[in-house]
């Protein structure tokens, strides 16, 4: 079976997606990042868990893109920025994660550990809120796509159009910085 | 090594580096991110299929997101599975009705905290697909692709959340961030 055959093969696919899902949840909640108390305490600044597992995710994940993509073996799936879609966007989601204490992802976890809250809230609060941008995206897509559009897709645009690598460095040194910084003040 | 199969914590780096892993082979696999909110979306136009199936079906957003169990579908079971074996394999799996975080706040209310919660659910839902991702797809699958719209949207996520926190739990002056700071004022 060539790569372009598991691809494009559905049912396999749909297996996929629930292996990849299995791992993932395994790994959030074993990061501790499943627990109510350990997102407010990034949140509220004096547990630095969350942003500790996402960099480390971040790092070594986009050294794996990155070649991945030196051997032409993905894609990249890089949105169009603008403040209206994604900063306007992302506030809303944080004013709900502040409420709740977990994201899309760590609901399900924090079900997976036995979490009511996080079922008959987050959950269903999460089909609810979904549901509701379905009925006005037709109004709210379109605005946010041109309001404050940002010319760079990605850190390589930003730099003028450097190749990817020239791009990862710099951003993996500021990731080990911002760790090491973390780890020197004892946060 | 197999006593990490049943610690409960793991260093965050650790599960932090694991994760960078997987969405690397979720790269070279199935050709992209691994992001959670899509599926709720998909589960809700299902539900919306049960009931109103032609305004469902008309509906823009749905045909650029099928409602069908997919790859994206399957990702949120696969994650409620995933995190209940680890809970059950270091023996942390526990029913919770309120979480103890907030119950130390605001009392063990369950009817304030699920409307507070599900206000959370709500604007988590409605911001994510506005965002056009959430913590999974754009805080770490985005960032990965070095996407400036990934790295917007993470910034709208922590800055929402961490205003939102400290107007719901006050600043817990001597710790963390505000230890360095000094003492309360």
């Amino acid at each position: 079976m060539t790569l372009e055959e598991v691809r494009q093969n559905r049912p396999l696919q749909t297996g996929l997606g629930l292996a990849f899902g299995i791992v993932f949840g395994f790994l959030l909640e074993r990061g501790g990042a499943t627990e109510h108390a350990v997102i407010w305490g990034q949140l509220l600044l004096y547990d630095f868990t969350v942003v500790k597992i996402m960099a480390s995710a971040v790092l070594v994940g986009m050294i794996g893109f990155a070649l991945l993509r030196s051997f032409g073996l993905t894609e990249p799936h890089v949105a169009d920025p603008s403040l209206g879609t994604q900063l306007a966007g992302g506030l809303v989601f944080g004013l709900g994660f502040g409420l709740l204490g977990l994201c899309p992802g760590t609901v399900a976890g924090a079900i997976g550990r036995g979490s009511i809250d996080a079922l008959v809230s987050g959950a269903v609060g999460l089909v609810i809120g979904t549901g509701l941008f379905a009925t006005v995206y037709p109004r709210v897509g379109p605005w946010g796509a041109r309001t404050g559009r940002l010319p760079w897709r990605t850190v390589s645009d930003l730099l003028g159009g450097v190749n990817l690598w020239l791009a990862v460095v710099p951003v993996a040194l500021l990731i080990l910085v911002v760790l090491g910084v973390l780890e020197y003040l004892g946060l | 090594m197999l006593e990490l199969l049943f610690a409960p914590r793991w260093s965050p780096y650790l599960a932090g580096a694991g994760i960078g892993l997987l969405m690397t082979l979720a790269f070279l696999l199935s050709n992209r991110p691994i992001g959670c909110s899509t599926a709720y979306l998909k589960a809700r136009g299902m539900l919306g299929r049960l009931v109103a199936k032609e305004r469902t079906g008309a509906m823009e957003y749905y045909r650029r997101f099928a409602p069908t169990v997919d790859w994206q579908f399957m990702i949120v079971p696969g994650v409620v599975i995933g995190a209940f074996i680890a809970a059950g394999l270091s023996g942390t799996f526990a029913l919770e009705l309120v979480p103890p975080f907030w119950a130390e706040r605001f009392g063990g209310s369950f009817p304030l905290r699920w409307v507070a919660a599900l206000a959370g659910g709500i604007l988590l839902g409605f911001g994510s697909r506005w965002a056009g991702g959430c913590t999974s797809g754009h805080g770490i699958g985005g960032n990965i692709q070095l996407s400036i719209a990934s790295m917007l949207a993470s910034a709208g996520f922590f800055i929402g959340g961490i205003l939102v926190s400290l107007a719901l739990f006050g600043i817990p002056w001597g710790q963390g961030v505000w230890g360095l700071l000094g003492g309360a004022p």
